[in-house]
């Protein structure tokens, strides 16, 4: 294959598949290589697509999607060993079209996705594992692949490949990832019928729930679970921070299991067939951690850049939003008759600049910092607002002054009065 | 618990036989110089061994490509990792 492309998109997760999509539309001629059997076959995600990322590419996208519920109820649990503590948001406006999040399942959501790649008009080729990129100089020209004869030419080389990035790190565009920079997550799917989901979470009609949850179920790690509901499966899975887990010694399939055995989530999960389980890291060292994202005849997009808001747990939203952009910027830059240059191309820095992805990233920037160096987020606090509910809610003949009191004393013991104001001035200014 | 052998038995894989994708570099590295071994506890698909004699043993035809174990031995730099030809490892049904 000798053939020179405008463009060619390593990796067909949502940063790869929204900027081939993107550039085949507008007529480019695009190649996009995948290392999976089929698209998607690689992937992993919880999953909630957010439309609004994906509508701004294919408005339409509702009509035939692999969508399995709209979500309609958030719970946020903060769960100490046999309680939790927890809110709740529902909203019947939630529950009208068009929805804005959805669960999917990601692999046959990128397969979905690919088809509109390959209807656009670009050509899509898996089981294609890109090994290095072509260099002239300083330049990217193409790249070489594992198939016999597997050089490939282009004028921009996208790089979707994801969070690892072999290719940018290779290329040294992109130091090796630090440990505190990633969550490794393990996740399971659990099937069970339809009406047991819709009973057991209060639903129906294809309406959903996402729990989200927080610490004693990570052991002290930074960290997060979840539990999602789709049609006929739930997910359930749980994420720290890799250095955490090298820390704590714990195996990441153990803490899984902890969390399904909580007394809380075990009767969530109760009777599902599990039929999968996997397991990926998340890009989550935030804003300092963002690599340079172009250079000659080269962008980096997706997972693969850090795009990730781990406070929101946002992911591919960003993929979307920055593939497309990439694109954009190479459309741009046709239509003016310029060069695939580092300079012309920064063009593309400019945009994520001023959109939503880098300016939540940087919104968050001291997060990161912040819950690495506080773990009382995760173990004293979890504890406290339990103790604190149990003792609140027991009606054992002592006045509820007297409660207050042992409360607040229970608070001022395990953090004292100066390390509580820290911890909350420490955790507004992370989220300001 | 359940047994990480019995959880990855319902996911799919096509092995390329006789073609490991990760390996370990120097395993007296391994065996001698690496006292935590922070590969046999963090991988999720328990492919790294502590032999009762130190050793670090591997198997690579559960993993699922995360990219941990190239992660965490920062210290030693003793993993050579890269993905496996195009259509083969894990193949994941759902994702
Ligand atoms: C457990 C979990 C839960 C999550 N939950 C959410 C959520 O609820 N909502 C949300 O928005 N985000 C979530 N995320 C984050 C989200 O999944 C990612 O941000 C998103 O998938 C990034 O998309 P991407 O296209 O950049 O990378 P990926 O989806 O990783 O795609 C990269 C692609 O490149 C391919 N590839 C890599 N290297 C090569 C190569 N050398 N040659 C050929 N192909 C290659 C891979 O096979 C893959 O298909 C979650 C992540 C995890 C792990
Ligand atoms: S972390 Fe690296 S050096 Fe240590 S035992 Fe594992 S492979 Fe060997
Ligand atoms: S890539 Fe992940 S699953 Fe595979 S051996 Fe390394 S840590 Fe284990």
């Amino acid at each position: 294959m000798n053939e020179k492309f405008d463009a060619i998109v390593v990796g067909a997760g949502p940063a790869g598949n929204s900027a081939a999509y993107t550039l085949a539309k507008a007529g480019m001629k695009v190649l996009q290589l995948e290392r999976g059997e089929t698209p998607g076959s690689k992937n992993v995600q919880g999953a909630i697509l957010y439309s609004d990322a994906l509508e701004r590419i294919i408005p339409d996208f509702r009509d035939d999607a692999p969508l399995e519920r709209h979500l309609l109820e958030q719970r946020m649990w903060i769960l100490d060993d046999e309680s939790y503590v927890g809110n709740t948001y529902r909203s019947d406006a939630f529950n009208k079209p068009p929805y804005n999040r959805y669960t999917i399942i990601r692999t046959q959501f990128d397969k979905w996705f690919s088809g509109k790649v390959q209807e656009a008009g670009a050509m899509v080729i898996s089981e294609t594992t890109v090994t290095d990129l072509h260099m002239d100089g300083n330049r990217v020209v193409g790249v070489k692949t594992d198939r016999t004869g597997g050089s490939v030419y282009a004028d921009v080389v996208i790089l979707a490949d994801g969070v690892n990035s072999l290719l940018a790190k290779k290329a040294g565009f992109h130091p090796e990832l630090r440990p505190k920079d990633v969550a490794l997550a393990v996740k399971e799917i659990h099937f069970l019928p339809e009406e047991t989901i819709d009973s057991r979470f209060n639903v129906s009609a294809n309406a959903g729930v996402v729990i989200e949850m927080a610490g004693k179920i990570t052991n002290g790690m930074v960290g997060t679970g979840f539990l999602y509901t789709n049609r006929e499966s739930l997910t359930i899975g749980i994420g720290c921070l890799l250095s955490d887990f090298r820390k704590h010694g714990i195996a990441p399939y153990a803490l899984l299991d902890k969390m399904k055995d909580h007394p809380a989530i075990r009767p969530l999960i109760e009777g599902g067939t599990m039929k999968e389980y996997t397991a990926h890291l998340i890009p989550e060292g935030g804003y300092h951690a963002v690599p340079p994202l172009y250079g000659d005849g080269w962008m980096i997009v997706g997972d693969a850049a850090m795009f990730v808001n781990s406070v929101h747990r946002e992911g591919s939203n960003l993929a979307m939003t920055t593939g497309r952009l990439a694109a954009e910027t190479m459309i741009e830059l046709t239509a003016d008759d310029k060069p695939m240059t580092a300079k012309n191309l920064a063009r593309y820095h400019e945009k994520v600049k001023t959109s939503f992805v880098m300016k939540d990233l940087k919104k968050y920037k001291d997060m990161p910092k912040v819950l690495e160096n506080n773990p009382q987020f995760f173990t004293a606090y979890p504890e406290l607002l339990n103790r604190a509910a149990h003792e609140l809610l027991t009606v054992d003949g002592v006045e509820k002054k007297a409660k207050e009191r042992s409360i607040r004393r229970s608070f001022v013991k395990s953090r004292s009065w100066t390390g509580l104001m820290g911890d909350a001035v420490k955790l507004w200014r992370a989220f300001q | 618990m359940m047994r990480v052998e019995e959880r990855l038995f319902q996911n799919r894989y096509r092995v390329d036989p006789g073609r490991a994708h990760i390996q370990i570099t120097d395993p007296s590295v391994c065996t001698v110089d690496c006292h935590s071994k922070p590969c046999t506890f963090c991988c999720p698909a328990g492919c790294y061994t502590k032999e009762g004699d130190g050793r670090v043993t591997l198997i690579t035809d559960g993993c699922m490509e995360c990219g941990t174990c190239r992660i965490i031995c920062t210290e030693f730099r003793n993993i050579q990792w890269e993905y496996p030809r195009g259509g083969y490892g894990i193949l994941f049904k759902f994702g």
